[in-house]
């Protein structure tokens, strides 16, 4: 296929809408004043992102993007901009410090790294672009049978995430109810 | 009934998605008037009075025309909201019901195709291949609807709704997605069509191989987990505390008023059907007949009188069972259905791996590792 | 990825039909807005001071505790589909994975968080 066809590529267009509402939805969250918005926003990177993984056909990864982002996490964090009083527009505001400075160094860097992707062309990238080369790549049962493999590595991480979650769990209770 | 696959230039496999869009679409829209109407009237009967008896032969317009009042009722704007969440949030509560609706299969066409072969093709507007996982996804995107409502409406009253009945949604999503995975389980499947056609056939010729029935009375503990969880994910009574009249005015949606409360009822009754096609078609065999000498009734029709069914339950169980209390409430979904689900779901596990001895494809190969991965996995740990 | 083309499809018009309706009723009805009626309705008081205050901790606890279970039930679906293959050694991979959450489970309980107050 030449290029000037993959242009006019059905999936293409479509990576281009979902990529553009992403990276505006990005910084319309940083850009705006009020939490409960920016928040919204956040969420709508997050499906944004799930559809971009889908059209990868990582199936798994998207929908628990969804289920874990943006239907649990991203809950948690509404509840506590709710429950903190920083729900109110304009309790936020930030000035002074070392952050513009900094936010301009890291995205010079960003943009360098973006310049040098770019730089390797077309002919390396091209190959990243259509995945789904393996049979059942990214469904959950290739998941599974990766995870759950015995003869994989996985079973360590797997249960030390466990122990991760447990951690949260303690911390949490032990925040909200300091008396012991 | 046997459709060629091309009729005239028309691709019939093709087009069936396009096709299950219309009905799934006129199914909900039209229907809930409709839903509105048979609840009032059941609850009328089951609490002894009259119920909606003026708006045409038995009250059958009564809700066309509520709906024709809020479409032309003013639109009032408490001063004080925050307009853009305030209006994003009906819409938020609706279209994820909506899109859950779009992965259910509802019925099956045979097809001849071209090369003479008669192949049944699910009516589904999208066969997603992770079906249930994808309705999850969406119907966990609900909370959103009902948190911010609350929230916009700077009401106090709205908030407190808001947050209890999102709190609430959340805690027996838990619940209700370990429920669904026994179902999972049981078909090994993700798949709604190929969950569906996993509960064909019959024991004795008589008992249907539905998942209810599945795994030694397993299967019906889940399913109730489920029709419980289910209930209380759609804020229904007797779990309606986010709109606890007594409490809280009307809840989330105290500063709604005109076509964005009417979306809002709307969404109430989209995602019931909703959950209700879910309970349908992973539990009591979607399209597949009850009895094997039924089976010449249109796999449609079953479909829709199981959902109909879970529809009265609703409406039965909100005319009987007083609303729970919001601590009793929370224990319920925490400390009763949630380690319930886990225990069943091992259960369902530990049955299954009983029952099936012999493995599939790679099973020697896995099997030759075990013995020296389980001594690798221990010494990590 | 072909399953997916009608899906958008149908939530594109899910999405048009709630904005026609919401457009449409914009047209035909009444609008007087007046200070009164848009005031935040709290059982006819006056309301003192606005909604966004702070609220009862426990919503964030409870919320806390599903992200954690939701994670737990993430992993519980690739094990589900996957488990036959590799049989009781799966089950007892997962029955750790899930005992160290319901020590989780178990420790809220002690410490009252799942109670409500």
């Amino acid at each position: 296929m030449g290029r000037g066809l993959a242009i006019l590529n059905w999936s293409l267009i479509g990576f281009w809408i979902m990529a553009i509402i992403s990276v505006c939805s990005a910084v319309l969250m940083i850009a705006n004043r009020n939490p409960v918005r920016s928040a919204l926003f956040l969420v709508l990177g997050f499906m944004m992102q799930a559809l971009l993984y889908l059209s990868m056909s990582a199936q798994f990864i998207a929908a628990v993007q969804i289920i874990v982002y943006a239907g649990a996490i991203m809950v948690l964090f509404l509840f506590v901009i709710m429950l903190l009083n920083i729900g109110s527009p304009e309790a936020l505001r930030e000035r002074g410090g070392l952050q513009a400075p900094a936010a301009i160094v890291l995205a010079i860097v960003f943009l360098l790294l973006l310049a040098g992707v770019g730089a390797l062309g077309g002919s390396q990238i091209n190959h990243l672009m259509n995945p789904s080369v393996i049979p059942n790549y990214g469904t959950v049962d290739a998941i599974g049978k990766t995870i759950f493999d015995p003869s994989k590595p996985w079973l360590f991480p797997f249960e030390a995430t466990s122990i991760l979650l447990l951690i949260g769990v303690v911390g949490a209770i032990t925040l909200a109810k300091r008396r012991l | 009934m046997i459709i060629p696959q091309h009729v005239g230039p028309i691709d019939m496999v093709a087009v069936i998605p396009y096709i299950a869009i219309i009905c799934v679409l006129a199914f909900v829209l039209l229907l809930v008037p409709g839903l509105v109407w048979i609840e009032r009237v059941v609850v009328a009967l089951i609490q002894d009075r009259l119920g909606p008896n003026r708006v045409g032969p038995r009250g059958l317009l009564q809700s066309i025309a509520d709906g024709v009042k809020l479409f032309f009722k003013e639109d009032i704007l408490p001063a004080n909201v925050d307009k853009m969440v305030y209006y994003l949030a009906p819409v938020l509560v609706i279209v994820p019901a909506l899109a859950a609706g779009a992965a259910i299969p509802f019925s099956i066409v045979k097809i001849r195709l071209d090369s003479g072969v008669v192949e049944p093709i699910p009516m589904v507007v999208g066969n997603v291949n992770i079906g249930i996982l994808f309705i999850l996804a969406l119907t966990s995107l609900q909370v959103y609807g009902i948190v911010l409502a609350g929230w916009a409406s700077n009401n106090k009253y709205s908030l407190i709704g808001g947050l209890r009945s999102s709190a609430q949604v959340i805690s027996y999503e838990l619940a209700m997605s370990l429920a669904i995975l026994c179902g999972v389980f049981i078909c090994h499947s993700l798949n709604l069509v190929d969950i569906v056609n996993h509960q064909g056939g019959y024991w004795f010729g008589i008992i249907p191989k539905w998942n209810v029935f599945q795994f030694y009375g397993l299967g019906a503990v889940a399913t109730i987990i489920y029709l419980i969880a289910m209930t209380a994910e759609t804020n229904r009574a007797p779990f309606d505390l986010p709109e606890a009249e007594s409490e809280l005015v009307a809840g989330f949606h105290t500063e709604y008023s005109s076509m964005k409360f009417a979306i809002f009822f709307m969404g109430e009754y989209a995602s019931m059907l909703v959950v209700s096609g879910i309970a349908t078609a992973l539990w009591f065999g979607g399209w597949q007949p009850l009895f094997p000498f039924l089976a010449f009734i249109p796999g449609w029709i079953w479909f829709i009188g199981k959902l109909m069914t879970f529809i009265m339950i609703y409406i039965w169980v909100r005319a009987t069972l007083p609303r729970l209390r919001y601590d009793a409430l929370m224990s319920l979904g925490w400390k009763k259905l949630l380690p319930m689900a886990l225990v069943v779901l091992f259960l369902v596990a530990l049955v299954d791996t009983l029952q099936t001895p012999s493995q599939p494809v790679g099973s020697h190969v896995a099997q030759g590792h075990l013995a020296a991965s389980m001594v690798i996995g221990e010494s990590q740990r | 990825m072909q399953s997916y083309v009608p899906f958008v499809m149908f939530t594109a018009i899910g999405f048009a039909f709630i904005f026609v309706t919401l457009l449409m009723a914009r047209f035909v009805r009444p609008s007087a807005p007046n200070p009164n009626k848009q005031e935040t309705y709290e059982c006819g008081p006056v309301p003192v001071g606005d909604a966004w205050n702070q609220f009862n901790i426990h919503y964030y606890l409870f919320a806390l505790l599903f992200v954690v279970f939701d994670v737990e039930a993430a992993f519980l679906y690739p094990w589900a589909m996957a488990f036959r293959m590799f049989g009781l050694y799966a089950v007892v991979e997962m029955i750790i994975f899930v005992a160290l959450l319901g020590v989780g489970l178990v420790y809220a309980w002690r410490r009252e968080a799942l109670e409500w107050e």
